[in-house]
């Protein structure tokens, strides 16, 4: 395995608050690595700085060996890497399939490919996808008027229609149904072994974590506090007490 | 439903040929409502269908006459020299050079328009929101003072145009049709636009658009392009009422923020924001309205509009369609919450 993410040194301040202070941590390709640490600790702000939604203060972020920390969400949406929201975003007044077709890559589009239709391959994808996340019945709904559970399920499977090389997805399991929660692990741990997509996974639900990923880091006030498989940082007790010292 | 629609179609454009012949008096009050449904169409892409609001559109309009204008004069005499001596009879055109003027001054018109919306839109489409608004107002009424300014078209003079070689009633039926060609091709133009994946990238952004940033749309470049579009049929539109009007003057007529620049928004609102027929049907109901509170109630024809406008913004924001699209979701193809008997999942 290889690296496909490198951040180093990396830090953000927000006026006089340090969300993000001499990160470093490295997501291997093919794999699924976690993110956790208390409320606040600079988890969805790291998020940002990879994703090029802000500048960086300092350090450097790679993308494959490719320098992304000035680079544009965009740009490096197109490169492959793509993001989840925390605070779910989907478009509101469109269906669920017209969500997804929209989601389709942008990748390698040429300038007469937006004045194309969808095709029926394209289509078909876009329900397949629908279907596995769950949402098949509710595929001509107002995507709107889902749940705040189901409209999580669409936007990831909006990304997997982007077809990323990347995914990071900031707290998937969050206000889904706990007897939910093992179908989407399931379909999270799919994602990454089927479709061959690397996962960067924020979490609180430490069964979720201990469940999916093969290596974990943990922050606590914009630091990195630990890293390691997800036996031993959960019994490393720097993170136990950053847990306990949050509450 | 399927089979009335080109039915619907060829009676439409049966009354669109028709009209100026049914209603001879009337031939300029319908060149003028065709105006209205090109500008409000136009304003809806961005405004109704990308979210946009933009109160610059005027500026393409009074440019796209200043264009027009600048070339067919242009192509036969110096400019600065035909505006300087006001139009006074030595310039003449013949026959040819007018109709030659018309058509290149009007294609002009839309190419400037469309390269300039790619220009301004640049640095303006950064701005969002009440912003973007603003800084489009801005845009336009800066352009009107310029020109109003700016001798060599005429300045706060503004220009007269050459007159039509023929009789009056031919030329006002040649300018219905001539409005009425152009909204017919934009509506075209639109119905297979708003088919493609090019309206489902502008309604996301719409929607959301960090989101479509997010997901790797080029947003600038949707932004820009619809825009542009836009601006190319409001400039047309600005070179035939250049035509239309034969004297115009840069600040009443060409940049016209407060009448045309707000009427065109207030059809759409009334129509209902992005959707396809919204635009036209506002457009036809202001125009009834407005020409009959200028004829009968002269004086309070502005306090009539301003409750127009207070009654579609406080009771119908979603304008007429969207009133209907509320009512009857299942005509325009919205499916609401309900145990699907029809839908059942395909074995796999
Ligand atoms: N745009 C911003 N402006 C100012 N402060 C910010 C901004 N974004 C984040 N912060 C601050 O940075 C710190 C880290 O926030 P961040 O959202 O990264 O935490 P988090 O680990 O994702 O927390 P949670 O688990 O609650 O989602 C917080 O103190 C937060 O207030
Ligand atoms: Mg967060």
């Amino acid at each position: 395995m290889s690296a496909i993410i490198q951040v180093d040194r990396v830090s953000k301040s927000f006026g006089g608050v340090r969300a993000n202070i001499d990160i470093s941590l490295t997501v291997e390709e093919g794999g699924i690595t976690g993110l956790i640490g208390p409320n606040g600790s600079g988890k969805t702000t790291l998020f940002n700085s990879i994703v090029g939604y802000h500048p960086i203060d300092g350090g450097s972020i790679k993308f494959r060996d490719l320098e992304i920390s000035k680079m544009l969400v965009p740009e490096i949406a197109r490169l492959g890497l793509l993001r989840t929201f925390q605070q779910t975003r989907i478009y509101g007044k469109m269906d669920c399939v017209q969500n997804m077709l929209i989601s389709l890559p942008h990748r390698k589009a040429k300038f007469l490919e937006m004045f194309r239709r969808y095709s029926s391959e394209e289509h078909e994808r876009a329900e397949a996808l629908l279907d596995f996340v769950g949402l098949y019945e509710k595929r001509y709904l107002q995507s709107g008027d889902l749940s705040f559970g189901q409209q999580k399920l669409l936007e990831f499977a909006m990304a997997l229609m982007n077809q990323p090389s990347v995914l990071l997805l900031d707290e998937p399991t969050a206000g889904i149904n706990p007897t939910l929660i093992n179908g989407l692990i399931d379909r999270l741990k799919r994602a990454n072994s089927d479709f061959g997509i690397t996962l960067l996974v924020i979490e609180h639900n430490m069964r979720v974590i201990m469940n999916m990923a093969d290596h974990v880091y943990c922050l606590a006030h914009g630091e990195l506090l630990a890293s390691g498989s997800p036996d031993e940082v959960q019994n490393d007790q720097s993170v136990i007490d950053a847990y306990l010292g949050a509450h | 439903m399927n089979l009335s629609k080109p039915a619907l179609y060829i009676v439409l454009l049966v009354v669109i040929v028709a009209a100026p012949f049914l209603l001879p008096a009337y031939k300029t009050q319908l060149a003028t409502l065709w105006l209205m449904i090109i500008v409000a169409m136009t304003w809806d892409m961005t405004g109704g269908q990308m979210g946009y609001n933009s109160l610059g559109n005027i500026f393409f309009y009074g440019t796209g006459m200043y264009v027009a204008a600048v070339i067919t004069i242009g192509m036969v005499y110096d400019v600065g020299d035909y505006t300087n001596a006001a139009g006074g009879g030595i310039y003449a055109f013949t026959e040819t050079q007018y109709f030659t003027g018309l058509v290149l001054g009007c294609i002009g018109a839309g190419l400037f328009c469309a390269l300039s919306a790619i220009l301004i839109g640049w640095p303006t489409f950064g701005l969002r929101g009440p912003y973007f608004a603003i800084g489009t107002l801005g845009m336009a009424i800066a352009a009107g003072e310029l020109v109003s300014n700016w001798e060599w078209v005429g300045a706060g003079q503004g220009i007269s145009m050459p007159n039509y070689p023929g009789d009056f009633e031919t030329f006002k039926l040649l300018i219905y049709f001539i409005f009425a060609g152009v909204g017919v091709v934009l509506f075209i133009f639109l119905k297979w636009l708003y088919t493609t994946r090019f309206r489902s990238a502008i309604n996301a952004i719409r929607e959301d658009e960090d989101k479509a940033e997010a997901m790797g749309l080029r947003t600038l470049t949707y932004k820009l392009l619809t825009w542009s579009m836009a601006a190319f049929f409001v400039g047309i539109a600005g070179g035939i009422s250049a035509f239309q009007l034969i004297h115009f003057e840069p600040l009443e007529t060409a940049y016209q923020t407060i009448n045309l620049g707000i009427f065109m928004v207030v059809c759409v609102l009334l129509g209902g924001k992005g959707t396809l027929w919204g635009p036209i049907i506002g457009a036809v109901l202001f125009h009834v309205v407005k020409e009959v509170t200028w004829n009968y109630f002269l004086g309070w024809q502005w306090v009539a509009l301003g409750a127009i406008i207070i009654v579609t913004v406080v009771y119908f924001q979603d304008g007429l369609m969207g009133w209907l699209k509320h009512k009857r979701p299942e005509w325009f193809g919205i499916r609401v919450e309900k145990k699907d008997q029809i839908v059942t999942e395909p074995a796999e």
